[in-house]
């Protein structure tokens, strides 16, 4: 990988204000994230990660400040961007399948009244490889466990073809084997050089697994590596509270 | 056999039943495939509160001397719109929106006509239906319409599965997301002033809704569940007008009620969500209890 690659940040967000109806949401955010690493968004409810992740993604206009996505503006509708959403905001006993809903990360680039061709059907089939689940892709989406689900979620981000992927929540209410597995297929989506940006109220694993984090309160309260973010001084300060950080082995475990 | 046949056949020997029978055909075929998109986006109250809204623009239409279809179709359109403008703006939820839209026009509707002298049979027919009186000039704007909204549907049918089931992801794809709900609004509205005339006011939700939501028990996909819907709308339609023939009862009740019966079939028998199934499901699978 030369230098100059390097230096462009996935994300580059500086001095970025954002809310609604004139409550800020948002408070001057400045932060970056490397390229081709799995970085995560901490923060306690309310501290505006799903703003923040709008904002990145052109659904919300900022009301000032500047955000650049491998060092180009955002413009929505581009389609540079994975995305896959809370899993409580998806229908998932809308009547379509995992085929459907995979090929769905394809209509941003086929343009207005055109059908997916062939490429189409076979980036999103090679997706859902990617993820596992092409032996499912007949089923309806809402006969998939939990887990499987998220994964269909990823699998639409990859068929964007996109280098940087947001996740909002995609470990929440699985249970353990389920976040291992999707956690291995994170760190291994990291590996093929995407940078996947995750929104995430699970600590413990940002602090032992990822390569990067970004504390959120309005403000950022810290960005970095995380052994530099969780910290006891850091954590209270996003949280209003007192958290445990509690370093073992290759684990570290955060807590109330 | 020849007296099985020429039962089948009766009905269909006199022109104003053949109409009847084009007329509720399409009407079944149009509501099955905007009716899905409007289920599952659980706007069914849409579907009952255009019709009552366009009441008002009937009755102005009436009043002003204008065609009635027409004066339907402005009104529904522009409540239509109006509930898209009033829930998008995130103020008030959709259903109170929709409440106080569709209420105000069937009021302005009954305030009109209660300044009319004596009884309107022909403002009556819309709040009734009736099927049996449809021209050939009805048979041909129904016609055009119906092809129109499911050309509409087909072109863009990417676009409004992909707004319809996630409507953030949709817009930073690039789809155009407030044209496609406006346009669903659109089509639904289209769709309503098709079914007026013929259904009435009161019984248009119907067949927005029960051949739709039949295929939903029995079907995995969209496209599925529009196809089959058709199917039962039209099955509906042929069975209703036969029932409406032979024992002398409004066609367009018994068309709905052949509707309705198919969806209470469905929901009892669906191999996949039934109830008989299900309840069948829990006999065979005792709960275990631990000994104390």
């Amino acid at each position: 990988m030369s230098s100059e690659a390097t230096q462009v940040p996935a994300v580059d967000v500086s001095h970025l204000s954002a809310g609604y109806n004139g409550q800020a949401a948002l408070d001057d955010v400045t932060f970056t994230v490397e390229k081709g690493c799995l970085a995560g968004l901490v923060g306690p409810n309310g501290s505006g990660k799903s703003t923040l992740i709008k904002v990145i993604m052109g659904l919300m206009k900022p009301w000032s400040g500047a955000v650049k996505v491998s060092g180009a503006s955002v413009k929505a509708g581009a389609a540079s961007i994975g995305y896959a959403p809370q899993s409580e905001l998806v229908d998932w006993s809308f009547p379509v399948t995992v085929e459907d809903v995979v090929l769905m990360g394809r209509y941003g680039k086929i343009g207005l009244v055109r059908r997916p061709g062939r490429e189409d059907r076979d980036i999103a089939l090679r997706s859902l490889e990617r993820v596992n689940l092409a032996q499912f892709r007949r089923r309806r989406v809402g006969e998939l466990s939990g887990g499987q689900q998220r994964r269909v979620l990823i699998a639409r981000a990859l068929a964007q073809e996109a280098d940087l992927i947001l996740l909002d929540e995609p470990l929440a209410g699985l249970d353990a084997a389920a976040q291992h597995d999707l956690l291995r297929l994170l760190e291994d989506l990291r590996k093929e050089d995407r940078t996947l940006f995750v929104a995430t109220h699970d600590l413990s694993c940002v602090a032992s697994d990822f390569d990067h984090a970004v504390l959120l309160n309005k403000r950022v309260v810290a960005f970095g590596r995380p052994k530099d973010v969780f910290t006891a001084d850091l954590l209270a300060e996003a949280f209003q509270r007192h958290l445990l950080v509690l370093p073992g082995g290759d684990r570290t475990l955060v807590g109330p | 056999m020849t007296e099985i046949i020429d039962t089948l056949r009766e009905p269909w020997t006199f022109e104003f039943m053949q109409r009847a029978l084009i007329v509720a055909v399409i009407i079944g075929v149009v509501s099955a495939v905007v009716g899905s998109f409007m289920i599952l986006k659980g706007m069914a109250f849409i579907g009952d509160a255009l019709p009552h809204a366009s009441f008002g623009g009937v009755a102005v239409a009436f009043v002003i001397g204008a065609n009635l279809q027409l004066g339907a179709a402005v009104a529904a359109i522009l409540v239509a719109f109006a509930i898209g403008f009033i829930g998008k703006r995130g103020v008030v939820r959709y259903d109170t929106a929709i409440g106080i839209m569709f209420i105000a026009g069937f009021a302005l509707g009954i305030l009109i006509i209660s300044r009319e002298e004596g009884y309107v049979v022909d403002l009556f027919s819309f709040v009734f239906g009736n099927v049996l009186s449809v021209s050939w000039t009805d048979v041909w704007i129904t016609a055009g319409l119906g092809a129109f909204v499911l050309t509409i549907v087909a072109l863009f049918y990417k676009e409004l599965l992909f707004t319809a089931y996630d409507p953030s992801m949709a817009a930073a794809s690039g789809i155009p997301v407030n044209a496609a709900q406006y346009g669903l609004l659109f089509l639904i509205a289209i769709t309503v002033v098709i079914a007026l005339q013929v259904m009435g006011i009161v019984l248009v939700l119907a067949m927005l809704v029960a051949p739709a939501a039949t295929a939903q028990l029995l079907t995995r996909r969209l496209p599925a569940m529009m196809g089959l819907g058709a199917v039962f709308g039209i099955a509906s339609a042929v069975i209703g007008l036969y029932a409406a023939w032979y024992a002398d009862v409004s066609a367009s009740a018994s068309i709905v009620l052949t509707a309705t019966a198919m969806f209470v079939l469905a929901f009892l028998f669906s191999p996949s969500t039934g109830l008989l199934r299900q309840t069948q499901w829990a006999q065979e699978t005792p709960v275990e209890v631990p000994d104390s």
